[in-house]
């Protein structure tokens, strides 16, 4: 009798074990595994993405930042197949998208929204039938069609030009009846592809405004592609640096923007140039600190003068405020003088501070 | 100024039958080949290897007899389908036999103005009807021909022109209209004033079709605000 309860016990907490362990996979929506994308050209086999390996949680908003041609926009495509991998996995909800039927991909792209670069729309449907244009594909009958595009358009402010057409829209307007569109058949996921990036920097804030409230009140989870660090900064949780058809790195977006590891995340969040012409005019050892947040509310630098009395001049200095907290880095020259120079690096190993030698 | 064949085939009603023979073969014609036509291009368009669904084969067959019709002359082409158009509508001689010579004459033409027409439709609205889970076959209805239509109707109105020339040279096999007048009453017999009214009739119906397109274009074509 005694042996029995405990053993139910035991099952019990092995089921909720269970329970949990599938909870946490279940909250790893889009996983892309081992990923390959191979073109042939004329017959010679281009690499567009080789072994990428990337998991969006729920509810977040995912960056993925890069140059041109770096494989960004293939890389989105393979989230909902547009272009097919040659190699690897797409999860979404736990489903590998390779392994679907043609009819059961188009049923998965339902729940897979994507607004683009250069909106897309269909010319000659008003606003209103643009909206509408995926739930007619997914057979809901026209009343509550054109209402629930109603809805939509009034989510994006723009319920009086729905009897427009979409050549008498400014390019702001155009987006967001593509973000009503592309939110239509109430997808959990939304995927923007160079979203903002034909649009002024006002209508880019605008725009990148819009797709952050659509996260907070609807939940949906949103991948972002671009090439433009303020997209990330403004609105990305984490963030996927690309380069080269691979993933360079990858992580809180905080972490990633106050020290960035790879070359081209270097290069793309700390504006090399500026940094550079700087570094050039001087010659002494350089240390770069790295503010996580804890430690940037105190004047440090002050103290660390103060406390070794030898000078230190500062020579670049990127800080930013992400979620009321200050994180980034600065980069200071040691003093000539060596004994000066060990007393400095003596007291930053008995900080808290991070600090890298610079090359 | 006018000769006296003239007043006799206003008094007859040759020349008004004449009139209505060319409009009534023409649009025909243009109706006929593009029920052969529009699905051809459509499908040449979807089976091209950057093509919604590429297939390979079809795509060279289909272009392979579109571009034999193509390159006959279509003088020569009318003479070589007079048997076929026998075995369609049991004679080889009128305006029966003539209307199978066009559609057969046309129908690739209009089939590569369709497919070039479609082709023009945004890769990115196709693109961005495929991230919905639009399946192929509601793209071509959905998107592809209503995004093209302005472009199918300039089409038409070209290639509706260009079936009316066909039709005045079929009037040198019996084909009838105004192209058979001009050779019969005016080339034979010597009354230019007959080949001239058959010109400037023949330029009129032209210009109608073409202003009637293009108000249609203009009207349906959501494009410009």
């Amino acid at each position: 009798m005694f042996f029995t309860a405990d053993y139910e016990a035991g099952s019990k907490r092995a089921s909720g074990l269970f329970l949990f362990c599938f909870e946490g996979e279940t909250q790893v929506m889009i996983e892309l595994r081992n990923l390959g994308k191979t073109y042939s050209n004329s017959g010679k086999p281009v690499i567009a993405l080789e072994d990428i390996n990337l998991t969006v949680n729920d509810g977040e908003i995912f960056g993925i930042i890069g140059l041109s041609g770096a494989g960004k926009s293939t890389l989105v495509r393979c989230i909902n197949l547009l272009e097919k991998p040659t190699s690897g996995q797409v999860l979404v909800d736990g489903k590998d998208l390779t392994k679907l039927s043609g009819k059961e991909l188009l049923e998965m792209r339902r729940s897979i929204g994507m607004i683009f670069q250069s909106f897309n729309l269909l010319e000659q449907r008003t606003v209103l039938k643009n909206v509408c244009f995926p739930l007619e594909i997914a057979g809901v009958k026209k009343e509550p069609a054109q209402a629930r595009a109603l809805e939509l358009l009034e989510l994006v402010g723009l319920s009086d030009k729905k009897d427009a057409y979409p050549a008498q829209l400014s390019g702001g307007q155009k987006q967001r009846v593509a973000i009503a569109r592309a939110l239509a058949t109430k997808p959990k996921y939304l995927l923007c592809d160079e979203a903002t990036s034909a649009l002024d920097p006002t209508t880019t804030r605008s725009i990148l405004e819009l797709l952050r409230e659509i996260n907070d009140t609807l939940g949906v989870t949103i991948v972002v592609i671009t090439h433009e660090m303020r997209v990330i900064d403004s609105i990305c949780d984490r963030v996927a640096v690309i380069d080269q058809s691979h993933i360079a790195e990858e992580g809180l977006v905080s972490e990633v923007f106050a020290n960035p590891r790879s070359d081209i995340g270097k290069q793309l969040i700390l504006r090399q140039d500026d940094a550079e012409s700087a570094f050039r005019s001087f010659s002494g050892k350089k240390l770069r600190l790295v503010f996580d947040g804890v430690t940037s509310t105190k004047p440090l630098i002050s103290e660390m003068v103060l406390a070794c009395q030898a000078p230190v001049s500062v020579m670049f200095a990127d800080m930013r405020d992400i979620d009321g907290i200050a994180y980034g880095y600065t980069i200071v020259e040691l003093p000539d003088d060596q004994r000066q120079a060990d007393k400095l690096v003596a007291w930053l190993n008995a900080s808290p501070i991070k600090y890298y030698e610079e090359a | 100024m006018l000769s006296e064949m003239f007043y006799k085939l206003v008094s007859s009603g040759t020349l008004q039958y004449g009139i209505w023979e060319t409009i009534f073969m023409t649009l025909f014609s243009t109706l006929a080949a593009y029920i052969i036509g529009l699905p051809v291009g459509i499908l040449l368009c979807v089976t091209d290897k950057n093509g919604l669904h590429p297939v390979r084969w079809l795509n060279r067959v289909l272009g392979m007899i579109v571009n034999f019709f193509r390159s006959v002359p279509f003088i020569i082409l009318m003479i070589a389908m007079l048997g076929v158009a026998k075995a369609i509508v049991g004679t080889a001689i009128g305006d029966k036999a003539v209307i199978v010579t066009l559609v057969i004459g046309a129908a690739p033409y209009v089939a590569r103005m369709v497919e070039s027409s479609v082709k023009e439709v945004e890769p990115g609205v196709i693109e961005a009807a495929q991230a919905m889970g639009t399946p192929n076959f509601k793209i071509v209805t959905k998107v592809l021909v209503p995004e093209a239509k302005p472009a199918l109707i300039v089409g038409a109105v070209i290639s509706m022109v260009t079936i009316l020339g066909y039709s005045a040279m079929a009037g040198t096999i019996g084909g009838g209209g105004l192209g058979q007048i001009a050779i019969n009453y005016g080339y034979q017999r010597y009354n230019n004033d007959i080949i001239w009214v058959c010109v400037i009739l023949t330029v009129i119906i032209v210009q109608i079709i073409q202003e009637v397109g293009m108000l249609i274009v203009r009207k349906t074509d959501r494009r410009v605000g």
